[in-house]
């Protein structure tokens, strides 16, 4: 069986740091993994990776069977990887409604338009006309999500969602995925924070300092499997 | 009544400096490359007119047809072929660049050309005039040139705020980083804009050419004229270019009002007290962190 994303025997380094070791993920499609692990254990270079922005020393990215590896992220945005990057990254300058236009750049067919999109998150619907850089944290990051979903991705890779944000906004951001999931999208979920995670995702990866220290299914792990995991507990018992 | 003509002249004189500007203003804007061979590229698109109305017999506006799609793909050839590669090694490669285009440019049009001072005949259009008032004398050539700068700043303004490719220049001027990974290629993006800036300033070199004599070095003037008009309006605001090239033209005929040797010097203690009383130009863009 291909799997929609095989990420496999990645080395990525930044100069002397390596800060991935030969680490594998592999996503089936409608899965949604989330990927955990502290401050530095190598997520978001996992996600620089699988969306184009980093280039691996070694190993090889696929999409649906594709080696993807060379290719440059604006390139992966048509073959239908989007990335919501850490720090939510919004246009500024420009209103909510352009920055999903923006989004929509790459004319890639499929279920999410303007209106879908703010059936997702009501909440864009009525700041289509504001600037994006006066939005809050959280209304900055629904809007993030749905600049991804704009561009029809058979992979939506989010980074770090719930950082900076107040629990609550977390847990509305965490209630519209269902929503997301249910069109046949699928989710690679960057967390350090694990309350909504866990409930969201079908598995889990735990990487710790490159590495990868667990997988599992969501509904199978503990969470003190997944905090020995997230500390390198285990590894030290061992 | 002479106050309010040099006034008029002087918004008219802007209409061209405002032509000239809108090019530099849209690559200052889009990726932040100050592009010195912008008034070198004006002087070329003057001379390859006047060499297309010597051996072909064209009529002057006819050589706009010609002059500024080729330019527009030479600003595309410029920015992929030399300025993308610069960028990568920082902002101060491109400037060193478009610095060297600019004296290449110059010193070949000399080899071609010679220093003589050159001029593109327009006929009668060039003194043709009427009379709005008792003292009141407009040239029907500086309002064309006027109407011009104001329609191409206008279109790329609507181009910017309304298509597709305009928003992805917007949002690459946020955030280059964000935006490709909305898919935009920047590479091919730089190119257009720099497409767009060179063939205006195409056009605005060939209005230069039926307005003035130009030779080989003139583009020096026109820099500091476009760039002057860029500063006073704001840097990345095209409206504020529109403005400043205004502003500039009337700083130099109501100060050859004054005293007909001091019209350019007016126009850069104007340039020097906006630098210092409000140094982010009379209508900065406003985009918030």
């Amino acid at each position: 069986m291909t799997h929609l994303l095989e990420v496999e025997g990645a080395d990525v380094l930044y100069g002397e740091f390596q800060a991935l070791h030969a680490v594998d993920v592999r996503l089936t499609e409608g899965e949604t993994l989330a990927v955990i692990g502290a401050n530095g254990a190598g997520k978001s270079t996992l996600l620089k990776l699988i969306a184009g922005a980093m280039r691996p020393r070694s190993g090889v990215v696929r999409l649906d069977g594709a080696d993807v590896t060379a290719l440059p992220e604006y390139a992966r945005v048509r073959s239908g990887i989007a990335l919501t990057p850490e720090g939510r990254r919004i246009f500024g300058s420009m209103t909510v409604e352009e920055n999903l236009l923006v989004g929509a750049h790459s004319k890639r067919p499929g279920p999410w338009d303007l209106a879908s999109v703010y059936e997702a998150f009501p909440i864009l619907a009525e700041l289509k006309g504001r600037r994006g850089g006066v939005l809050s944290g959280g209304q900055q990051q629904a809007a993030a999500i749905a600049r991804a979903l704009m561009s029809n991705p058979r992979l939506l890779l989010l980074d770090e969602v719930s950082l900076g944000l107040a629990p609550v906004v977390i847990a509305d951001i965490y209630a519209a995925l269902p929503r997301i999931t249910a069109k046949g999208t699928t989710a690679l979920i960057v967390e350090q924070d694990l309350s909504q995670v866990l409930k969201a995702a079908d598995r889990v990866q735990c990487l710790l300092e490159g590495r990868t220290v667990l997988e599992a299914s969501a509904a199978d792990v503990t969470r003190d499997q997944v905090a020995a995991a997230y500390f390198g507990l285990e590894r030290k018992a061992s | 009544m002479e106050w309010v003509n040099a006034v008029v002249q002087g918004l008219f004189l802007g209409g061209s400096y405002a032509l000239l500007a809108c090019g530099l203003s849209l690559m200052f804007g889009v990726m932040k490359i100050v592009n010195l061979a912008h008034g070198a590229l004006a002087v070329v698109a003057a001379y390859l007119a006047l060499s297309l109305i010597e051996h072909t017999g064209m009529p002057a506006f006819a050589t706009l047809l010609v002059v500024v799609p080729v330019f527009a793909v030479v600003g595309y050839a410029m920015q992929r072929g030399l300025l993308n590669r610069a960028l990568k090694f920082g902002e101060l490669s491109p400037l060193l660049v478009t610095f060297g285009l600019a004296v290449i440019i110059a010193n070949g049009l000399q080899q071609l050309w010679s220093a003589d001072s050159q001029a593109i005949k327009i006929g009668a259009l060039s003194t043709a005039s009427f009379q709005p008032g008792a003292d009141l004398s407009v040239g029907l050539f500086p309002l064309l040139t006027l109407v011009v700068a104001v329609v191409v700043i206008s279109a790329i303004q609507l181009f910017l705020a309304r298509t597709r490719t305009g928003r992805a220049m917007r949002a690459t001027r946020d955030d280059g980083d964000a935006a490709r990974l909305m898919g935009i290629d920047d590479r091919h993006l730089y190119g257009v804009a720099a497409a767009i800036a060179v063939a205006t300033v195409a056009l605005a070199g060939v209005f230069l050419g039926m307005s003035t004599q130009f030779t080989p070095t003139y583009g020096d003037l026109v820099l500091i004229f476009a760039f002057e008009a860029v500063i006073i309006g704001g840097l990345g605001s095209l409206w504020g270019t529109l403005l400043g090239g205004l502003v500039l033209g009337i700083a130099q005929t109501v100060g050859a009002q004054l005293n007909p040797a001091d019209g350019i010097l007016a126009g850069h203690l104007v340039f020097l007290a906006i630098l210092l009383l409000k140094p982010s130009g009379l209508f900065p863009k406003a985009v918030p962190a």
